[in-house]
C-alpha cells in the first residue's frame, strides 16, 4: 500500500462536518416515492422479452434440440441454445465451468437450456413449450457424502478429480499434540443447512446492440466489472465495444455476484435481433440461480487448558456445492480461513472439501463461507466453558486475539474492537444477572466473530488498484462522482457523496454520484466482500485530496495567504485567520478553473501486500478486519418446540460508522437475516432433485411479526487505514446470530443444538433425548428441572 | 413474474346475471371473488378457464347481518377483514372472527372473501407449484398426472383442505346459501366435503355461494380458533383447531371439535361432547376432560405429508393445539397462534 492509500482516521480539517452523523441515504427518496429505476423498468423502443428453457432433470445428457416449431410461432424472433455460446465462464478464472445455455449436460433442475426471445412475454413463454429436448438422463447426486466417494458419472467431465470441486488442507502449528496436551477437549459434528439470499428484486437484465457494434447491458449485478469482462470472452467481443451498467438495485446479498446466463442471453439476443432484448426472472427461477450459502457438515475438535485458553482447533468440513463452482474455491478456503479470529489459535488445522452435486449452485451469501465454521466453533466454545464452568463471555474474553497482531494463519490483524463488543453486549443484555438465572424456558446465549473488510485478492491476478473514483467539478457548484462502485442498497453512493461533501466543504445536494456504469466510471471490483465503503472510501478520499489541493492552491494564490489558511465548510471557502476573505464554493471553484485547468481528479486505492506466505495465504488477507458480539434472548416452548428469539444485541466493530443509521441498518437487516436462517429459511430439494418450495410462499422468510427486537449498538475502533478509520459493517454483524440463539437454547432449556435449522421438530427430539437421558442419570426432567 | 394465462372476464351486476354467464359459457368458465388463491393457481397453470366470472360488482353479496331469530348471516363476497372486524361475529361466532383474523396476512384479507375461503382448493406440496416444476415432477393425480407422490401407490388424492374458516363453520352448525340454474338450495356445511383432494366440495357448476347462515348461538356461547403456522403471518395453517364450548349456569352445554389442514376434508373430532357436556367449566375435572379430548384427538388424527413441513411435528402438534384451544375457548381468550 502505498501512502496516498493512508488517510489518516481523524477528521480531516478540524472537525467531521458530514460523517458521524446520521444522513438520509442518496437514493432514498427516489426509492420511496416509487421514483428509482430498476433493471425491470427500462423499456426501449422495439424491446423484445425473452425467456428461459429449463431443465426438468437433475443430471442429463442432451441428446437433441430441435427449436423448429418455437422459431414458427408469430411473434417468435429469435431462440438461441447453448451451442451459440460455447464458451465456457465462471466468476473465478480458474473454474469456468458454465455456459450462459446447456451446451452438452444439464447439471441440475432449473439449468438454463435455450432462450427464446418474442415481441412479448407470452408469446415467449409460448415458445418455450414448443421447443423439443432429448435427454438422456444420468444419475443425479442429491447426497454430497455420495459425491465424495463416486466418481461415475462425473457431473463435470473435464474436473480431475472426481466429483470433488475443490480441497484444502491447511495446518498452522502442531494441533494434534496441542489438542492431546489439553485439559479439556470437546469433538462433536455440526450441519448447516442450505439458505438463499431472496432479494426483492428478480434478476433482470436489458440489452442493446448499436449499428456501430456497442453491446450496451444492463443488469441487476453487484459485479459490473466482471460482467463486463465475462461478456466479452463469452460473445468474443473487445471490451471496448462493451458497456455494462447496474440501475437501481432491489438486494443481492451476493446472490448477484456472478455472471448470470440472463446477461449473456439478452446480449446475444439483441446482437442476433438487433433489437432491444430484456429477461426478467420469475422468483421461481432467481431460487435455480441461486449462489446462496452451502450446506456443510462440519466436525470441529478443540483442546483448552483449564483456564479456557485455547490450545488447538481441528477442522474437517465437507461443503455440498451443488452444480457448479462460482465462488466455490474461495468458499473452500474461507470456511478455515476466517476463523482464527477474534480468539486467538495457538495451533489449527482445517480440512475443507468441496464437492459436486445436481442441486442449484451454491455461493457466496452475506458472510461467504465463515457463517457456518462460525456457528459450529461458536457452539464448541460454549461446550467447552460449560465442561470448565466458565462464564461464556469470559472464555471469549479470556482467548481474545488482541490488536495490531498477526493470527495463526498469517493474517494481520489491525484495530480490533471485539472486547469493547463483549462489555456492551454484556451490560445491554443484563447478562449478569440473567444468564444462567432465567426462568426455565428462558435464556440468553452469547457468540462472537469477525470478517474481512475486502481482501487483496482480486479474483483476476493484477497489480491495478482494486478501487478508482473520477470527480468532476461542473460550473454550476455541483461536484460529480464517478464510481465502479455497486450500491446495492448498501448505501455505497451515499457514502461517496458524504466523503465528497466532507473532503470539499460542500453541502450533500452538491454532490451527485454516477455509479457502476463502466463506460462513465473507473474500474471499482464491485460489492462483495465487504469491500465497498473501506476500498471505494479510501479512493474517494484520495480523490478529494488531490482536488482540494487545486482549489485551495488557488485561493490561497488569489488572497495572498498560506494555503493552510484555507478552509472549505458548508458550500463556503473562507480563511481562518481574516474574516474579510470568503466566497461561495462555486466562486472558488470558477477561481480554480481560471487559475489553473478544467477541474477534476481521480483517485484510487489498492490494498498492501497481506497474507501468509503459502499457497493460499492471500485469501481471506484483509487490510482490515471487524469484529461482533451478539447476545441472542430467546423463550422455548417445550410443548410445541417453537423457539421465539425475542431480543438480540449486536455490538459491532465497524472502526468508524461513517454514517451510523446506514450501519445500524445493515447490523440490524445481518442479525435479522442469521435468525431468519437459524429458525425458518431452508433451502432444499426433495427426493427427486426438484426445489422444495421455489417461491416466497414456501420458502419462509420471516416477516415483521416474526422478528425479534434488534439492538444495534455500534463500536468504533478507528482503524489505521480505512477511511476516517471505518470498516465493514455489510457482513460481520451476521455471523454470531445463529450460535448466540444455539446458546441461548442451551441456557433456556439445557439442550445442544448442534444441526440447523432449529425447526421444532429438532427441539423436541432434544428435549426428549434430554428427558431419557436424565432419567438414566435419576436426574429430574425437563419439564420441571432447572438447567444445568 | 409468472404471467397471467389469457381469459375473458365478465363483471355481472346480478347473481342471476353471474349464474347465466356461467351456466352459458359450461366447464371453461370459474368464478372468482377476491382472487387471492384463483390468481396464483392459475399462474401455475392448475387452471385454465376461458372466461372468469368476477363477483366484485355483485353488491347483494356483501354484509353481515342478525336476523330476527338471532341468525349471522354473512353475504358471501364479505372481506375476511371485515369478517373478523365485525362486532357482530365477534359476539355472536367468536370462532369464526378469530379464525378470518387469521388466514394470510392482512393485505391478502383485505382482499379474500369468506365465500372463496370456504371453497378455498386443496392444497399440496406436489400440486401448488409451477406448470414447469409439475412438468419436470411428472405431474400429480390431482392435476395432470395419475400418480400421487404423497402417499406412493396410493389411489386417492390427499391433497389437504387449508381453509381456516371451515372448522369455525363447522363448529358452528353453520348452513351455505347456494343459487344456481335450477334455483335455490341450502346446504349444511358438516355434510359439504368430499374425502377427495382433486375436489372436496358438493357445488355443481354455476351454482354460486350466496350466503353463510350460522344458526342463533345464544349467551353461553364460547369458541376460540387455533392456528399452527411456521410464520405469524401469511402461511397457510399446517393445522387448524375450531374448538365451540358452550356454558350454561357454569357447566358446559355444548362442546365440538373440528381440525383442519391434515386431509382432503375438514375432520370433526369424534366425542368431544360425550366428554365435555356436563363438566364444570373450571377446575380440575375441566382439566382432565381437556386433557382426554386432546388424548383422543391425537388418536384420531394422522397428518400426512402432503402440505409443506413436519408432519410427524404437525402430528404432535394435535393434541397440544386441541388442549390450549379448548382451554382459550373456555376462557374467552382465543385465538392460539405464534408461540
Amino acid at each position: 500500500m502505498s501512502a496516498r492509500d493512508r488517510h489518516g482516521k481523524e477528521a480531516p480539517w478540524g472537525e467531521f462536518g458530514v460523517v458521524g452523523k446520521p444522513h438520509r441515504k442518496i437514493d432514498g427518496l427516489a426509492k420511496a416515492t416509487g421514483a428509482a429505476v430498476y433493471a425491470d423498468d427500462i423499456v426501449l423502443p422495439g424491446m423484445l422479452h425473452a425467456k428461459t428453457l429449463r431443465s426438468p432433470h437433475a443430471h442429463a445428457r442432451i441428446r437433441s434440440i430441435d427449436t423448429s416449431a418455437a422459431l414458427a410461432l408469430p411473434g417468435v424472433i429469435a431462440v438461441l441454445t447453448g451451442p451459440e455460446l460455447p464458451i465456457k465462464y465462471g466468476v473465478i478464472p480458474w473454474t469456468p465451468d458454465e455456459n450462459a445455455l446447456a451446451v452438452d449436460k444439464v447439471r441440475f433442475i432449473g439449468d438454463p437450456i435455450a432462450a427464446v426471445a418474442a415481441l412479448d412475454e407470452d408469446t415467449a413463454n409460448a415458445a418455450l413449450k414448443k421447443i423439443r429436448v432429448e435427454y438422456e438422463p444420468l444419475h443425479a447426486y442429491l447426497d454430497p457424502r455420495e459425491s465424495l466417494t463416486r466418481h461415475d458419472p462425473k457431473i463435470h467431465e473435464d474436473k480431475k478429480d472426481g466429483n470433488i470441486s475443490k480441497h484444502v488442507l491447511l495446518e498452522f502449528g502442531a494441533v494434534d499434540a496441542e489438542i492431546a496436551g489439553s485439559d479439556v477437549i470437546v469433538e462433536d459434528e455440526y450441519s448447516f443447512h442450505g439458505t438463499t439470499h431472496a432479494p426483492i428484486e428478480p434478476h433482470c437484465a436489458v440489452a442493446t446492440y448499436s449499428a456501430d457494434g456497442v453491446l450496451t447491458v444492463w443488469s441487476a449485478t453487484q459485479i459490473t466489472h466482471y460482467v463486463h469482462r465475462a461478456l466479452a470472452s463469452v460473445l468474443e467481443l473487445p471490451p471496448h465495444r462493451i458497456r455494462v451498467i447496474q440501475p437501481c438495485l432491489g438486494g443481492a446479498f451476493g446472490g448477484k455476484s456472478d455472471p448470470f446466463s440472463l446477461e449473456f442471453c439478452v446480449a446475444k439476443l439483441a446482437m442476433k435481433t438487433g433489437r432491444p432484448v430484456k429477461m426478467l426472472y420469475t422468483r421461481e427461477e432467481v431460487f435455480y440461480c441461486h449462489r446462496g450459502r452451502h450446506p456443510m457438515q462440519m466436525r470441529y475438535r478443540s483442546g483448552a487448558s483449564k483456564d479456557g485458553k485455547l490450545r488447538g482447533v481441528d477442522a474437517k468440513i465437507l461443503i455440498d456445492g451443488g452444480s457448479y463452482s462460482s465462488f466455490g474455491l474461495v468458499t473452500t478456503y474461507y470456511a478455515g480461513q476466517l476463523l482464527t479470529g477474534p480468539y486467538a489459535f495457538p495451533s489449527y488445522r482445517f480440512d475443507s472439501t468441496r464437492v459436486f452435486t445436481n442441486k442449484p449452485p451454491c455461493g457466496p451469501k452475506r458472510g461467504h463461507g465463515s457463517v457456518q465454521p462460525r456457528f459450529a466453533f461458536e457452539v464448541q466454545l460454549d461446550q467447552i466453558a460449560e465442561k470448565l464452568a466458565l462464564d461464556p463471555i469470559e472464555i471469549r474474553r479470556t482467548n481474545f486475539v488482541g490488536e495490531h497482531t498477526t493470527t495463526v494463519n498469517g493474517q494481520r490483524i489491525t484495530s480490533n474492537g471485539f472486547l469493547a463488543c463483549l462489555d456492551q453486549v454484556e451490560r445491554a443484555s443484563a447478562w449478569k444477572t440473567r444468564h444462567g438465572k432465567l426462568p426455565f424456558g428462558r435464556g440468553l446465549g452469547v457468540a462472537g466473530s469477525m470478517y474481512i473488510s475486502g481482501t487483496n485478492y482480486p479474483v483476476y491476478p493484477n497489480k491495478m488498484p482494486q478501487a478508482g473514483i473520477q470527480l468532476k467539478v461542473d460550473r454550476s457548484g455541483l461536484v460529480l462522482a464517478f464510481t465502479g462502485g455497486n450500491d446495492i442498497g448498501q448505501g455505497s453512493n451515499s457514502v461517496v457523496q458524504y466523503i465528497v461533501a466532507e473532503e470539499l466543504g460542500l453541502q450533500l445536494d452538491q454532490v451527485r454520484v454516477v455509479a457502476a456504469d463502466t463506460d462513465l466510471c473507473p474500474v471499482d471490483l464491485g460489492a462483495y466482500s465487504s469491500r465497498v465503503t473501506f476500498m471505494v472510501g479510501n479512493a474517494t478520499i484520495d480523490a478529494c485530496r488531490k482536488l482540494r489541493a487545486q482549489i485551495v492552491g488557488a485561493l490561497a494564490e488569489h488572497w495572498k495567504i498560506d494555503a493552510k489558511r484555507v478552509r472549505l465548510i458548508h458550500g463556503e471557502a473562507i480563511d481562518l485567520d481574516d474574516a474579510s476573505h470568503h466566497m461561495p464554493v462555486i466562486e472558488a471553484f470558477h477561481l480554480a478553473e481560471e487559475k489553473s485547468d478544467t477541474l477534476g481528479s481521480t483517485g484510487s486505492y489498492n490494498t498492501p501486500e497481506l497474507g501468509g506466505p503459502y499457497r493460499g495465504g492471500t485469501i481471506g488477507a484483509s487490510p482490515a478486519y471487524s469484529f461482533t458480539a451478539h447476545v441472542a434472548e430467546v423463550s422455548v416452548d417445550v410443548e410445541t418446540g417453537r423457539i421465539r428469539c425475542e431480543n438480540v444485541w449486536i455490538a459491532h466493530d465497524c472502526g468508524r460508522a461513517l454514517n451510523p443509521m446506514l450501519v445500524a441498518g445493515q447490523m440490524e437487516g445481518s442479525a435479522y437475516m442469521g435468525v431468519a436462517e437459524a429458525l425458518m429459511e431452508n433451502h432444499d430439494v426433495n427426493r427427486f432433485g426438484l426445489h422444495s418450495g421455489p417461491s416466497l410462499l414456501d420458502y419462509r422468510i420471516p416477516t415483521s411479526v416474526d422478528t425479534p427486537e434488534l439492538h444495534a449498538l455500534i463500536v468504533e475502533s478507528l482503524d489505521p487505514e480505512g477511511p476516517y478509520g471505518a470498516k465493514e459493517a455489510g457482513e460481520g454483524p451476521l455471523h454470531p446470530s445463529i450460535p448466540a440463539i444455539a446458546n441461548a437454547v442451551f441456557d433456556a432449556v439445557g439442550i445442544r443444538l448442534k444441526h440447523l435449522p432449529f425447526t421444532p421438530g429438532k427441539v423436541l427430539a432434544a428435549l426428549a433425548e434430554r428427558d431419557a437421558r436424565a432419567k438414566s442419570d435419576a436426574v429430574e426432567p425437563t419439564l420441571t428441572a432447572r438447567k444445568r | 413474474m409468472l404471467r397471467l394465462p389469457r381469459f375473458e372476464v365478465a363483471t355481472p351486476k346480478t347473481v342471476g346475471e353471474a349464474i347465466a354467464r356461467l351456466a352459458e359459457a359450461g366447464p371453461s368458465a370459474m368464478v372468482i371473488a377476491g382472487g387471492t388463491d384463483l390468481l396464483p393457481n392459475l399462474k401455475h397453470e392448475l387452471f385454465t378457464p376461458e372466461l372468469v366470472v368476477s363477483l366484485s360488482a355483485i353488491e347483494a353479496l356483501r354484509g353481515v347481518r342478525v336476523e330476527d331469530d338471532g341468525t349471522l348471516a354473512i353475504g358471501a363476497m364479505t372481506t375476511l377483514a371485515e369478517v373478523a372486524a365485525s362486532e357482530l361475529v365477534q359476539k355472536h361466532a367468536p370462532v369464526l372472527a378469530q379464525a378470518a383474523s387469521l388466514v394470510a396476512g392482512p393485505q391478502l384479507r383485505t382482499m379474500g372473501t369468506l365465500g372463496g375461503n370456504v371453497l378455498l382448493d386443496t392444497r399440496c406440496q406436489w400440486y401448488n407449484q409451477t406448470y414447469f416444476w409439475r412438468e419436470a415432477l411428472g405431474f400429480c393425480m390431482k392435476k395432470d398426472g395419475t400418480k400421487c407422490h404423497v402417499v406412493e401407490g396410493g389411489k386417492k388424492c390427499v391433497a389437504a383442505a387449508s381453509n381456516d374458516s371451515a372448522p369455525a363453520l363447522m363448529t358452528l352448525g353453520s348452513l351455505l346459501e347456494f343459487e344456481g340454474p335450477s334455483g335455490r338450495r341450502t346446504q349444511a356445511i358438516d355434510d359439504f366435503w368430499l374425502a377427495d383432494g382433486i375436489y372436496n366440495k358438493k357445488v355443481a357448476h354455476a351454482e354460486l355461494l350466496t350466503e353463510i347462515r350460522i344458526p342463533p348461538t345464544g349467551p353461553g356461547h364460547r369458541g376460540a380458533y387455533g392456528k399452527l403456522r411456521e410464520r405469524g403471518s401469511i402461511d397457510f395453517p399446517l393445522l387448524g383447531v375450531a374448538a365451540r364450548v358452550d356454558v350454561v349456569a357454569e357447566r358446559i352445554t355444548r362442546a365440538d371439535v373440528v381440525v383442519t389442514a391434515l386431509a382432503a376434508q375438514p375432520k370433526r373430532i369424534a366425542r368431544v361432547a360425550d366428554v365435555l357436556v356436563g363438566v364444570a367449566a373450571r377446575g380440575e375435572e375441566l382439566d382432565r376432560a381437556i386433557e382426554a379430548v386432546a388424548a383422543s384427538a391425537a388418536k384420531q388424527c394422522n397428518p400426512l405429508a402432503n402440505i409443506p413441513g413436519d408432519h410427524e411435528w404437525r402430528k404432535a402438534m394435535v393434541p397440544v393445539f386441541v388442549r390450549r384451544t379448548l382451554r382459550a375457548a373456555v376462557d374467552g381468550n382465543g385465538p392460539v397462534h405464534g408461540d
